[in-house]
Order: structure tokens, then sequence, then C-alpha cells
């Protein structure tokens, strides 16, 4: 009976594979050629072909395109060195300030010859990849502040601190950008005004710290009340106490689940479509628009889905190996 | 040293407090000053002026573009709680499904269900929604033409039709009346949510079940138990104290998540708020409404979860 049920399952998965497969592989069409994709009755990979630019750099100027092509690539290895361990060290935030300086000049231009391009015209893969790096950067020693907080003995402290995250974590994203893109403008005085992007980056930042900061509270959580004692034993103030002995150690313990938090932020920040920014599934939906390209949806998701999967899987591996070494060093 | 140090946490409540009031107090008054200089009227009695736009489909309430804005957001709540409590059943279904899956001992069974969770996972919920939305309206044809898998059932780019208690529907012009309709937008977010969610339920589930202990199992089959008796009676009740908990959270993640309808133009809470912000420029009055009806939801739920919680123990 179950050998039997085996092998229905094996062949109805194969039969699966193989209809997606003729779908996606074998009857598919790769040239950049609308007439033929529409006389096909497979997939339409011309379609990615054919607006393989307008998809990775949004509308950037054409002729400037390897500028945000090689900033995507320099963010993609500032990540991948971040990752190991050995380069944990202060040098790493030095590297990170050159780099990020680096990918400025290169995005942003108006020196060394290269023509000034506003950050409104940037956009694709590189949105999304700085709107993660710097809601991660900015969220992630705010989130540590609202776990201190929120441990801390002074209830005004700790009440204001649980006040933010549970509003925050209990609204939807979309509301917190919403909130970012009309009522900011109201919030700042008059002649004061903010780009789009930098009000959705700061509503990502809001967003994130609170997230991240219940993270850091699991991590802190976890400290042995003996490391607070034998810290107050050896005279030392609250400041020493929390960041020589406490945050070490409750960080490191926290790095597995603080990268699956990095994983749903990514994700997340393709949400800034809602608000009109061009991140990476912005470029995707936009090229959608295009009359004469009218109908490839599920191609272009899928490509979408695709992308973010390489991303994403990929650090959900890392996070799982950490998880697996956690033990060897002490974790 | 005591009074000293008692005086010091004084201080730093005191210091904390006194900032967040003066940000508080600058916003509030930088907003008064704003709202001024566009003459917009702040309070909610915009709430009572004629909408004048028509919203895609409503359900409990009836709706037309001569009500107030008070009932479509009143109509948009419901539409969000019809795909919310629709979405968290279905979800949890599957979910529990796909974690049983993994843990069965067919390799394929377990092999595909491990494949669907990492991918669903790792790839944002709003291309799913995306991709459901294309498949449904590019990827089925128009309603003269409509799959019928089963008698009565047809899947048309206009929608899914399903006999209902008003009759069979059928076809009638362009597209198909009578029966229950699921529009391609519900059926997208429907779709979408619950796959989603239920990536993340079957970890749950998962972690549950391993959650018990081997000689639990061991135990119960030991005494003669067949294996569906042994999850049924020995498992399940152990495991379901394991499981409520994050569950909880992913039911709340649900409902929030459905708040992405806005994108692919099914008329939920955030979708009609947006609507509304945009015709009377009442930004703050919006995102205050969207904001305190997910909170109320949020601790509603976690109130019942917490109730079911308790009764487990």
């Amino acid at each position: 009976m179950k050998k039997v049920l085996n092998l229905f399952l094996l062949l109805l998965l194969l039969w699966l594979g193989w209809q997606f497969a003729g779908w996606a592989l074998f009857r598919a069409v790769w040239q950049p050629d609308a007439t033929a994709c529409r006389a096909a009755s497979g997939a339409c990979w011309g379609f990615i072909v054919e607006k393989h630019r307008l998809i990775a750099f949004g509308t950037y100027p054409y002729e400037e395109h390897w500028r945000p092509a090689l900033s995507s690539v320099l963010l993609v290895a500032l990540w991948v060195l971040s990752a190991w361990r050995v380069f944990w060290k202060p040098r790493l935030i030095f590297i990170w300030v050159v780099g990020l300086a680096t990918i400025g000049v290169l995005m942003w231009g108006g020196v060394f010859g290269l023509p000034y391009v506003e950050n409104e015209r940037w956009g694709g893969l590189i949105l999304t990849l700085l709107l993660t790096t710097f809601g991660l950067a900015f969220a992630f020693p705010l989130s540590i502040l609202l776990a201190l907080g929120r441990r801390s003995e002074l209830p005004t402290v700790r009440a204001l601190c649980v006040a933010y995250i549970e509003l925050i974590r209990g609204v939807p994203l979309v509301s917190v950008l919403f909130m970012a893109s009309v009522m900011l403008p109201l919030f700042l005085p008059a002649g004061v005004s903010v780009d789009k992007l930098l009000r959705a980056q700061i509503a990502l930042i809001l967003f994130a710290a609170a997230y991240l900061a219940e993270v850091v509270r699991g991590g802190l959580q976890a400290i042995a009340q003996h490391q607070y004692d034998t810290a107050d034993a050896l005279g030392l103030n609250y400041l020493q106490r929390t960041f020589l002995i406490v945050l070490p150690q409750a960080l490191r313990i926290a790095v597995p689940p603080l990268v699956n938090t990095c994983i749903g932020f990514f994700k997340d920040t393709s949400l800034v479509l809602i608000i009109g920014l061009f991140d990476l599934l912005s470029t995707i939906k936009v090229s959608l628009n295009d009359p004469a390209w009218t109908g490839f949806g599920v191609e272009a998701y899928l490509f979408a889905a695709a992308v973010y999967f390489i991303f994403c899987y990929s650090m959900s591996l890392y996070s799982r190996r950490l998880e697996a070494s956690a033990g060897r060093y002490g974790g | 040293m005591a009074v000293n140090l008692k005086a010091k946490r004084l201080g730093v409540q005191a210091l904390a407090a006194a900032l967040v009031i003066a940000a508080a107090a600058y916003l509030v008054f930088n907003t008064l000053a704003n709202l001024e200089a566009r003459r917009i009227a702040s309070g909610f009695a915009f709430l009572w002026r004629e909408a004048g736009f028509e919203v895609g489909e409503s359900t409990f309430f009836a709706y037309g573009a001569a009500d107030p804005y008070a009932r479509a957001l009143l109509v948009g709540l419901a539409n969000t709680c019809k795909v919310a409590i629709l979405g968290i059943v279905a979800a949890t279904v599957l979910g529990t499904a796909i974690g049983l899956s993994r843990l069965s001992t067919s390799p394929f069974l377990k092999g595909a269900s491990a494949a669907y969770v990492e991918f669903i996972r790792n790839v944002p919920l709003l291309v799913q929604l995306f991709f459901w939305y294309a498949l449904l309206t590019e990827g089925l044809p128009p309603p003269r033409e409509a799959l019928a898998p089963l008698p009565g059932v047809f899947l048309t780019n206009r929608g899914l039709f399903f006999p209902g208690f008003s009759g069979v529907p059928e076809l009638q012009g362009f597209n198909f009346t009578g029966g229950a309709a699921l529009s391609p937008e519900f059926a997208a977010l429907l779709i979408g949510l619950s796959l989603y969610t239920a990536a993340f339920i079957a970890e749950i589930v998962r972690a549950g079940v391993m959650a018990v202990r081997r000689d639990q199992w061991h135990a119960a089959q030991a005494l003669g138990l067949e294996r569906r008796h042994v999850l049924r009676y020995v498992v399940a009740p152990q495991a379901l104290r394991v499981i409520v908990p994050p569950l909880t959270s992913q039911y709340l993640n649900l409902t929030k998540n459905s708040s992405l309808a806005v994108a692919i133009g099914y008329p939920d809470l955030v979708s009609i708020a947006n609507t509304t912000i945009n015709q009377t420029g009442q930004a703050i009055e919006g995102v205050a409404i969207i904001m305190a009806v997910y909170l109320v939801i949020s601790l509603a739920i976690s109130a019942l979860m917490n109730w079911s919680n308790a009764r487990l123990r």
C-alpha cells in the first residue's frame, strides 16, 4: 500500500515537473520577439531579455548603467565579506564606510567627470539593495537601544519602548509607509521637504527597528543573571556592564535570528512599490505596461521570484550554517 | 549613595519623558501650522460626507457611491475580515498538512513539502500576489471559453464561479451570472495569503510535533495505538501547547499582510482608506483609522489565542 502510494506520488511529481519544464524550457521563446511569444504555447523569456535594462536599472540614464551595476556588485561584495567571521573586527566598519562612500559617488556622480543623477531616477536592483542596507544599518543601533530600554529598570523608559515596539508590530508595514509618504510632510516645518526615497527609507528604518529589537531582546534574555552580578561586583557602571559584558554575548546569540529578520526585511522592501518607488519589483511591474508586451505577467513575476529567491535563500543557508556552528564558537 | 541613585534614576526618566513630549509637541505644532496653511479641517467630520466612489465588491453591507466615507470604510473592514478569516482557515488546514508531510516517512512527500516551504518563504508575498493575479487574469480564458473542471464550476479571467445558494452560474452576454463568484482580485489575495502563511504554519507544526519527546511516541505505540491515534490522542495535545503561541502571530501576520490588497486592487480597509485620503486630504485621520483598526484586530486575536491557550493547559 505504502509502496503504491509512493510510486503514485513520484509519478505525479515527475509529471508536474515535466509539464513545467515543457512550458518553461522546451516550448519557451528566448528571443525578444513579441509576435513569436504570442504564437508559442510556452513561456516568453524574450520579455525579460527585451526589458532587462529597465528591470535592472529603472530610469537611470542609459549610458550610465555601468554605475548602478558596479554599485550593486560592490554592495553584494560588502555583504558577502561581512558574512565571514574572520572579518568581524572594527576594521569592517571602516571597509563599509569606504564602500558606501564609493557607491554614493558612483550613484550620484557630479564629481570625477561623472554626470550628476538625482535620486528620483535611481531604480531597480540597486534601490532594493540600498533600501535594505541603509534600513538595517540605521535600524540595528536603534533596535539595540529599544531592546535595552524594554529591559530597563526605569518604568518610564520601559513603557515608552514597549509602546513603540508593540505599536509598530501591531500595524501593517503598508500603514507605516503611508504614514511616511502622506503624514511626514505635515510633520515638518513649512519649507522643509524630504524626498520620496528618504521618506520610504525612514519608514523602513522605524519598522525594522521594532522587529530587530525583539530579536535583540531575545538575546539579552539568554544572558544569565550571574553575568550581570559579576559585572556589578567588578564595579562596572551600567554603560560598561552593558557594552562590555552583556551586549557582546547577547548579540552573538542573536545572530541567526537576526539574519532571519534581515531576510524578512529584504522581502519587505518590495512594499515601497505601493508608495511609488522604483525598486526591483516595481521596475518589473512597470515593464509590463508597454502595450507591445502586455500579458506576460506570469513570466515577469516568476523571474522576480527567482531573483528574490536567490538572495533570500543564500541568506537563509548562511543563517543555518551559523546556527550549526554556534556551539563551536561558544555561542 | 541610595538617595543619589534614586535621584539619578528619576532624572533619567524625566529626561526621557521630556524628550518624547518635546518631540511630540514639535510635530503637533508643525502639523497644526501646516494644516492651517493648506486649509484642511482636522477631525473626523469628513466621514459623514458623500464618498462618491464605487467599490469593486462588498461583503455584508450594501454600498453605493452616494453613501458616506464611513460606510465605505466599513465595507473595506468587512472585506478585510472576509479575506483574513477565510485565509486563516485555509492556511491552517494546508499548513498542518504540509507540516505533517515534512515528518512523513515517504521521501517524495518529504522532499516536495520541504521544497514548497523553502520556495514560498524566500519570495516576497507581494511578488506571489502579483503572480497569482497575473495567472488568474492572463492565464485563464475569457468567460465564453471558460474552463469547467467540474460541472457548474467555471474558471475565467473575469473571476471564478461556483454553484451557490442562488443557483448555478450561467453564461449571459459577456459574463456569468448566478451562483457564487470570486473576483480575480479576491481569489488572488486569498490564494497568495493562504499559500504564503501555510509555509510558515507548516514549520510551526513540524517544530511542535518534533518537540514531543520520542518516548511519548514509543510508549503510545507500545500500548498498541495506531499511528493516527498516537497523533490524535498523545502527540497533538502536547504539540498544540508549543504550536499555539507562534500560530497566533502567524494569524496576526496574515491579517496584517491582507493590507497588500491595495497593490492588486482588492477593496480592503487600507485600499479604501487610501482612496479616502487621496480624495479628502485627511491623511492623519486616514492613517490613524488604519492603525487603530489593525491594533484592535491584533489585540483581539491575541486575547482570543491567550484564552484558548489557557484552556489547553
